[in-house]
């Protein structure tokens, strides 16, 4: 609360300033809801008061598919909103297509290149040239776990594959439902995911599902992953197809699931509940991936102008994205950490510290790697055919064998 | 000019519905008809690649999964819903008290949209939430009903959704079509001792013959074009074991940037359609000639 005063004043204090700036950015974005909301409202506020006006551009739905749909219609019609809330490797499709603009002038001016870790900042660029900036850094591999539960069903939280199957075995004996989840399509993908990293490592990961690498995925390991992945299947309760993944995070909160595998996202859930980190509510890496991160980087790519004014503000918002305000304020919203580093930690919370150090601490291992179940690895389209066979051999009683042939098929068939 | 405004006005008022209908059906049918052969993947790209998005289409289980279940799908629905809506038809027409009001209760589903039908089965049919814990909740604790949640099963719920929602329509329309029988007919085959089942199966149902056809017409491209329920109702799932074409369509050419893919599937699913609308109207402006 004492921060959120000092940044208000610190708005304030901005708008009070001469306006050396003019311009108008119309930002496309799909962060509607509470937390995330209040976060845009402050980047506009930051904006304002710099003399740049902000039009809001939202359009809603959690995955952002109907935003992606605006924008390709305003982009083919030569009409594109100034930025728009582009991440991973459609920052590089887009690029490819000719539409996004170069923001290296301020990126070279602030710096970026010393302030952003590589595997962000590599994001970020095309073709060497700055052209999205970061807002955020979302871990994905984090399992969530109600203690309460554990204590009373004599478990302890597992870290690794085979622990874990223990565990959760103990869990389901006492009455519970070991691991909360939602049968959702990019929910089945966060798990296997998971799993990939807990069972293959990163190197495995690295190779087969970020570049593609044939051999690694008709190795062994790809069948390992499927069996321990269909394990799984016995932990979860049947009614979870088509939950949505908070309603399973309540599951945890009220001590009637063990565990769940999400993004950091989830622990927004638990705050507005009331819990804290560490007493009534446990987040630990996923199982076998402790010394690993599968980051989920969200970011605002900035598209051509033809008016000089427009490019302008471009590179005012693209500098107040990654002032160390916004990304503060933003972070402590949306659950994530900054994506910037070396910034005062002090306001936030345990999970979150695990979060920064494991995040500096894998980047110097090779365990940090891209989440291909948020679309941050692979295209689309790849990732399209991981989504589909990971939730089809999830649901169904297919072999491991089946599934890691499946999955090698549906790659190739999709690069 | 006044004449000219005479002879020329039909057409002149027709026109711009002529235009517009030219230009958004069929330019766009063209337009997708194109896309389909080309390589576009996340916006248009005109580079053409022959056949190749048909053979990736066919190639692709999920594609295959929603290709069964519309054959699934189209026949249960039509099926159901025409014997569920002529029993209905059948019955309400026996002078029945009350008949406005029980023919507004079995209409109203279809007031209702897919989406809110779709929600509101997707709570009846989950074994935690409806019908399984119900019947549990009374006693038999052994009762299991669980389709939703069951990859082989989770099709047939959709038909259960779509059926309850359009039988009541299907049942309008025998209803108007008996209301239209000759009585005489009727009676002259009860004085020849004809008993009621025989008098509906010889005499009044072969008389409800364009009442079948267009039936069958609406609700063969409503269940061809369906997506809004599955999307409700199962989201596709379990996996994408109750994905229907236009689910799989939306997917790829939307969310998945395959819009090559997307183009060639809306043009199966176009081509599926003229399958049942093309005999259909042959036969209408056959008979209509002679």
């Amino acid at each position: 609360m004492k921060f959120k005063l000092s940044a208000l004043a610190a708005a304030t204090a901005l708008s009070l300033a001469p306006m050396s700036h003019a311009g108008e950015v119309e930002v496309l974005h799909w962060w509607t809801s509470g937390g995330e909301a209040a976060s845009v409202q402050f980047l506009k506020q930051q904006l304002e008061s710099k003399g740049v006006t902000w039009t809001d551009f939202a359009v809603a739905g959690g995955g952002g598919e109907s935003a992606m749909t605006v924008l390709k219609s305003r982009a083919i019609s030569g009409n594109p909103p100034t930025a728009a809330q582009i991440k991973g490797p459609s920052i590089q499709e887009w690029g490819d297509l000719g539409f996004l603009a170069s923001i290296n002038d301020v990126a070279t001016q602030a710096n970026w290149d010393n302030v952003l870790p590589t595997v962000v900042s590599d994001v970020m660029k095309h073709n060497g040239e700055y052209v999205a900036a970061p807002v955020n850094v979302h871990r994905v591999n984090w399992l969530w776990a109600n203690p309460e539960v554990f204590r009373k069903a004599g478990a302890t939280i597992p870290t690794t594959w085979d622990d874990f199957m223990v565990q959760a075995g103990k869990l389901k004996a006492a009455g519970y439902i070991p691991l909360a989840h939602g049968g959702q399509a990019w929910q089945d993908a966060t798990v296997f995911e998971a799993v990939v990293l807990g069972v293959g490592g990163a190197e495995y990961y690295q190779k087969a599902f970020v570049e593609g690498d044939m051999d690694m995925l008709n190795s062994d390991t790809t069948v390992k992953v499927f069996d321990v992945f269909g394990q799984l299947r016995q932990f979860i309760d049947a009614n979870s197809p088509g939950r949505d993944w908070n309603v399973a995070t309540s599951m945890v909160i009220n001590g009637e699931a063990g565990m769940q595998i999400m993004g950091d996202w989830a622990k927004g859930e638990f705050k507005v509940a009331g819990k804290n980190a560490g007493t009534d509510f446990v987040c630990v890496a996923a199982p076998g991936t402790s010394g690993s991160f599968t980051f989920n980087v969200d970011s605002f790519a900035f598209f051509s102008q033809s008016d000089a004014d427009k490019s302008e503000a471009q590179g005012v918002m693209a500098d107040a994205i990654l002032s160390t305000e916004f990304q503060e304020v933003f972070n402590l919203n949306k659950g994530s950490i900054p994506a910037r580093l070396g910034m005062d930690r002090s306001a936030f919370d345990s999970c979150a510290h695990d979060s920064m150090d494991a995040f500096v601490a894998s980047s110097q291992t090779g365990g940090l790697v891209p989440s291909f179940a948020h679309g941050m690895a692979v295209s689309e389209a790849v990732a399209g055919a991981i989504y589909d066979t990971a939730t089809n051999y999830f649901n169904s009683t297919d072999s491991a064998e089946t599934g890691a042939q499946q999955l090698v098929a549906a790659i190739s068939a999709a690069q | 000019m006044f004449k000219y405004l005479e002879t020329h006005l039909p057409k002149l008022v027709l026109a711009p519905t002529v235009i517009a209908m030219l230009v958004c059906m069929y330019g766009f049918i063209a337009w997708t008809a194109g896309l389909s052969f080309t390589k576009s993947r996340m916006l248009p790209q005109w580079e053409f690649v022959g056949l190749d998005q048909y053979a990736r289409l066919f190639s692709n289980p999920r594609w295959q999964v929603a290709l069964d279940n519309l054959f699934i799908f189209v026949f249960l629905f039509i099926l159901v819903s025409l014997v569920l809506g002529l029993l209905l038809a059948i019955f309400l027409d026996q002078k029945v008290r009350a008949e406005g009001a029980l023919r507004t209760i079995y209409l109203y589903p279809m007031a209702i949209s897919f989406v809110v039908t779709g929600t509101a089965w997707k709570w009846i049919l989950n074994p935690g939430l409806g019908i399984e814990k119900l019947v549990r909740d009374f006693g038999f604790t052994d009762f299991e009903f669980r389709w939703l949640v069951e990859q082989d099963m989770a099709i047939y719920t959709i038909v259960i959704a779509a059926v309850w929602q359009s039988s009541g329509f299907v049942m309008a329309m025998f209803l108007a079509g008996l209301r239209g029988v000759d009585d005489n007919l009727v009676k002259a085959a009860q004085i020849d001792g004809a008993s009621k089942i025989q008098t509906y199966w010889h005499i009044i149902l072969p008389m409800m013959k364009p009442v079948f056809f267009g039936a069958i017409v609406v609700l063969a491209h409503i269940a061809i074009k369906s997506f809004d329920l599955v999307q409700a109702l199962t989201g596709g799932g379990p996996g994408y074991a109750s994905d229907l074409p236009a689910n799989f369509m939306y997917t790829f050419a939307f969310s998945r940037a395959q819009m090559g893919l997307g183009a060639a599937s809306a043009m199966i699913m176009l081509c599926g359609v003229l399958a049942i609308l093309v005999p259909y109207l042959y036969s209408e402006l056959r008979t209509k000639r002679s």
